[in-house]
């Protein structure tokens, strides 16, 4: 298995791993359902080399770490740690294998201390003393990543700052007593880093590869991924659709690599020439400097883009807060359908009617009639697709539910409607559907203001914010829009 | 990520929850009638429609708030309902003609108590067993400090009212059961009905829903202390007085017979008829051990025993 020929791309990624890759899995899947979060992933990584794993949100990357941690079970394929083969794998083995994770989310538990959380992973730290031996360790690590951290180990972890307790994950996940540390997988490690903290890591990524440890590091940086990996791997919906060292790769390469599967470069939407004088409906000035005010009128499809938990979500509650305030009546799709969306012990009806009770009433009781009325109308002009309006909402599949909260808004007299994210896990043809009702209903003046995380949804609308960083840092309009347009903006604007 | 690890299999017959109160009440009277004779089985009945009317309304309140969401729960019942009969008492002074603003009064003083239990809650973010706790504290000492003139007699008219009897029937039995049906009708024909069983599912979908959450949550913590002073009220026309301990009873009971009427206690659902059932039961449940002639312990024991078996054997109605 040795490449001696002067390695094309996916051959000399070859190279890299085949002197004896620390840890493989070849055509790794893994279901939830119906929904395939990897479809057959083939990935390897060899002692002391730096993998930079980039994708849109969704693309499965945060999975194929779950699944190499061991946090997450595999439904197939092979996985190899070493020379060994390795059937059931978990969180521990994983550890005593020096496999360790920095989770996005941070994994450190609130209530107790650093050292504390220090000895949660290392059972070598006990007997008499096991406190301030745990505290020296991970003082130790701190230090050696992070130079004048000024992080008090005996602090409680709820106590600390983020950015405090992210360095403490990935200072744990580094830290070393009795087993060596082989491989450590960093997902959005610098997220709350401030800038010199952010370098300093990066600088100790390299510096522990040189003693051979291998690094994958999952970020939506990509200039971190240029500085630090020695080969990018980009993934699309559960696959590996490009592997590349990263010497003589561009950033504008990279960021190609991950747009062009999506490109969907046909419009679907026409920018309408909105009827002059159509009322302003939402008009949302801007919190301070790099931020751009938000503006919307009657009929408008307005878009929110950029990387997923960028303040968008935020700024729609927000919108949505205000709106409600205001003179004009607004209603919200939400996309976390579990617990923001479905009444789970109502019928179809009684969740689509909640938002429109006040015209349902008859001498001051509602109306099962004009209820049941509004509920078959709009269930039926949504293609739920269900016996009756009175089933049990639960009953249905996940995309019909979306379909009644979807039904719930344009059932109402709102003006102004947010969608959040609302397309999550449905089919295509739901989409299709419910994209053609939001089209109409705009059409018909109504405005809606869509936050979505798939490009492929932005065609839809006429005018985009792209946000990063809380902020609302772009705005794209008509044919600006397209996938490589709003990837440069996420990131902070192409290679320029 | 929730695992079932392990699903009893449904054995019962399925009947609604709600269903149940009437049923163990059936078998209490019964077990009574066989014990004591026929002949006393119509006034067990009447009795204990007399006395369950009382928890009812009690009852009725705290399902509103039971309703309204986990957690919430009114335990400040007793002591407005002890206080709300003291100013009631005062107000009226034993006279007929001031009925009317004693009712009032009363019924202001509840809703007045509801509106502050709301106000810790959700002011202070105490957790509603704690902020309702400290509030019942509070009313039970301005009743015992500020209670008047305990000795004071309801006025003839009150009494007679709660005792009042129409061709063999009592009629305030009947009043309450017109209650219930209000309720019930109110839960699922209402604005406020239908909002505060979003609320009580999902707080943040009724938010996303256009729900005004607070006020929803303020008015069903405000009808139960209205509620709870009405008992009140009536209870000391009934009784012939109001007294510091004559809450009490209604701490457990208001919460039981909900429970046990089939009202979810992870909230967004609630059955105002089934209070019925759960209250009936109780009552019954009393005059069986007292017509066994037990002694106070056991008695006291048997209730514990009989609470808990027949709250395990209802199937809870679920929060899917």
């Amino acid at each position: 298995m040795i490449a001696t020929a002067p390695p094309s791309t996916a051959e000399s990624t070859r190279t890299a791993i085949s002197r004896r890759p620390f840890l493989a899995v070849r055509d790794a899947r893994k279901h939830y359902g119906a929904v395939q979060a990897l479809r057959g992933v083939d990935f390897a990584i060899a002692p002391g080399e730096v993998v930079g794993l980039v994708g849109h949100n969704g693309a499965g990357k945060s999975t194929l770490m779950n699944v190499l941690a061991g946090t997450v079970q595999r439904t197939s394929g092979d996985f190899s740690v070493g020379e060994t083969a390795i059937d059931a794998w978990s969180p521990h083995r994983a550890q005593g294998r020096g496999l360790r994770c920095v989770f996005q989310e941070l994994s450190l538990c609130g209530n107790l201390t650093l050292a504390e959380n220090t000895r949660v992973m290392h059972r070598a730290l006990r007997g008499f003393g096991w406190r301030r031996r745990a505290g020296d360790a991970i003082r130790r690590t701190l230090d050696a990543i992070f130079p004048g951290h000024g992080i008090p180990v005996g602090a409680r972890v709820a106590d600390l700052p983020i950015g405090a307790r992210q360095m403490a994950e990935i200072a744990r996940a580094f830290s070393v007593t009795d087993e060596p540390v082989r491989c450590v997988i960093l997902d959005e490690p610098t997220s709350a880093l401030g800038h010199e903290a952010a370098e300093q890591l990066l600088a100790y990524i390299r510096k522990a590869a040189s003693e051979g440890v291998a690094c994958i590091l999952i970020t939506h940086r990509l200039d971190e991924i240029m500085a630090v990996c020695d080969r990018a791997v980009v993934m699309v919906d559960g696959q590996v659709t490009a592997e590349r060292p990263i010497h003589g790769l561009t950033r504008a390469a990279l960021v190609g690599l991950m747009g062009t599967i999506e490109a969907q470069h046909d419009r679907s939407r026409e920018p309408t020439a909105a009827p002059s004088g159509a009322a302003l409906v939402v008009d949302d000035p801007g919190r301070g400097p790099g931020d751009l005010p938000i503006r919307a009128m009657a009929g408008d499809i307005v878009g929110f883009a950029g990387l997923d938990g960028h303040g968008q979500r935020e700024r729609l509650r927000a919108l949505y807060a205000g709106g409600r305030r205001g003179p004009r009546p607004v209603a919200y799709v939400a996309g976390d359908r579990g617990t923001e969306g479905v009444f789970a012990l109502w019928s179809i009806a009684d969740n689509l009617t909640i938002r429109s009770l006040d015209s349902l009433r008859r001498g001051g009781f509602l109306s099962p009639k004009a209820e049941a009325e509004l509920a078959r109308t709009w269930a039926e002009r949504l293609k739920v697709k269900a016996p009756s309006v009175d089933t049990p909402i639960l009953s249905l599949s996940g995309g019909n539910q979306q379909k009644v909260l979807f039904a719930r808004a344009l059932a109402s007299d709102a003006e102004v409607i947010f969608l959040d994210d609302p397309m999550r896990g449905v089919d295509v043809n739901t989409k299709q559907d419910v994209y053609r009702l939001i089209r109409s209903e705009a059409a018909k003046g109504r405005c809606f203001i869509w936050y979505t995380t798939e490009l492929e949804e932005l065609n839809n609308c006429e005018r985009l914010y792209v946000f990063r960083e809380g902020r609302a840092a772009t705005m794209l309009s008509g044919a600006e829009i397209g996938p490589s347009r709003v990837l440069e903006a996420s990131f902070g604007g192409g290679h320029d | 990520m929730s695992q079932r690890f392990f699903r009893l299999p449904s054995v019962r017959p399925s009947l609604a929850p709600w269903t149940y109160g009437f049923i163990v009440a059936l078998a209490m009277w019964i077990a009574t009638t066989a014990y004591a004779g026929l002949g006393s089985a119509g006034a067990t009945v009447a009795s204990a429609l007399a006395f369950g009317a009382f928890s009812v309304v009690v009852g009725t309140g705290q399902m509103l708030v039971v309703a309204s969401g986990p957690g919430n729960i009114d335990l400040s019942v007793p002591s407005v309902l002890t206080l709300a009969a003291y100013a009631s008492m005062t107000v009226m002074h034993g006279s007929d003609g001031l009925i009317l603003p004693g009712l009032a009064a009363a019924l202001a003083l509840g809703a007045g108590a509801g509106a502050l239990n709301y106000l810790a809650i959700t002011a202070l973010r105490l957790p509603p067993i704690i902020a309702t706790l400290a509030w019942s504290f509070v009313f039970q000492s301005l009743a015992f400090n500020f209670g008047g003139e305990a000795t004071l007699k309801p006025p003839a008219a009150l009494a007679g009212f709660t005792a009042l009897q129409v061709g063999g029937l009592r009629v305030m039995p009947l009043a309450v059961m017109a209650l219930t049906l209000v309720a019930a009708l109110a839960l699922r024909r209402t604005l406020f009905g239908r909002r505060l069983l979003a609320t009580g599912q999902s707080e943040r979908a009724a938010d996303l829903a256009g729900v005004r959450v607070g006020r929803v949550r303020l008015l069903a913590y405000m009808l139960c202390g209205a509620a709870a002073a009405l008992t009140g009220f009536l209870l000391s026309g009934f009784t012939g007085g109001a007294a510091l301990n004559m809450g009490d009873a209604y701490l457990l009971e208001s919460i039981a017979v909900v429970v046990l009427g089939g009202t979810s206690v992870a909230g967004g659902q609630a059955n105002a008829v089934g209070i019925w059932g759960a209250a009936l039961f109780f009552n019954l449940m009393g005059t069986m051990l007292n017509t066994f002639h037990l002694q106070a312990g056991v008695r006291f024991l048997l209730t514990g025993t009989l609470i808990i078996l027949i709250v395990a054997i209802v199937p809870r109605p679920r929060a899917a």
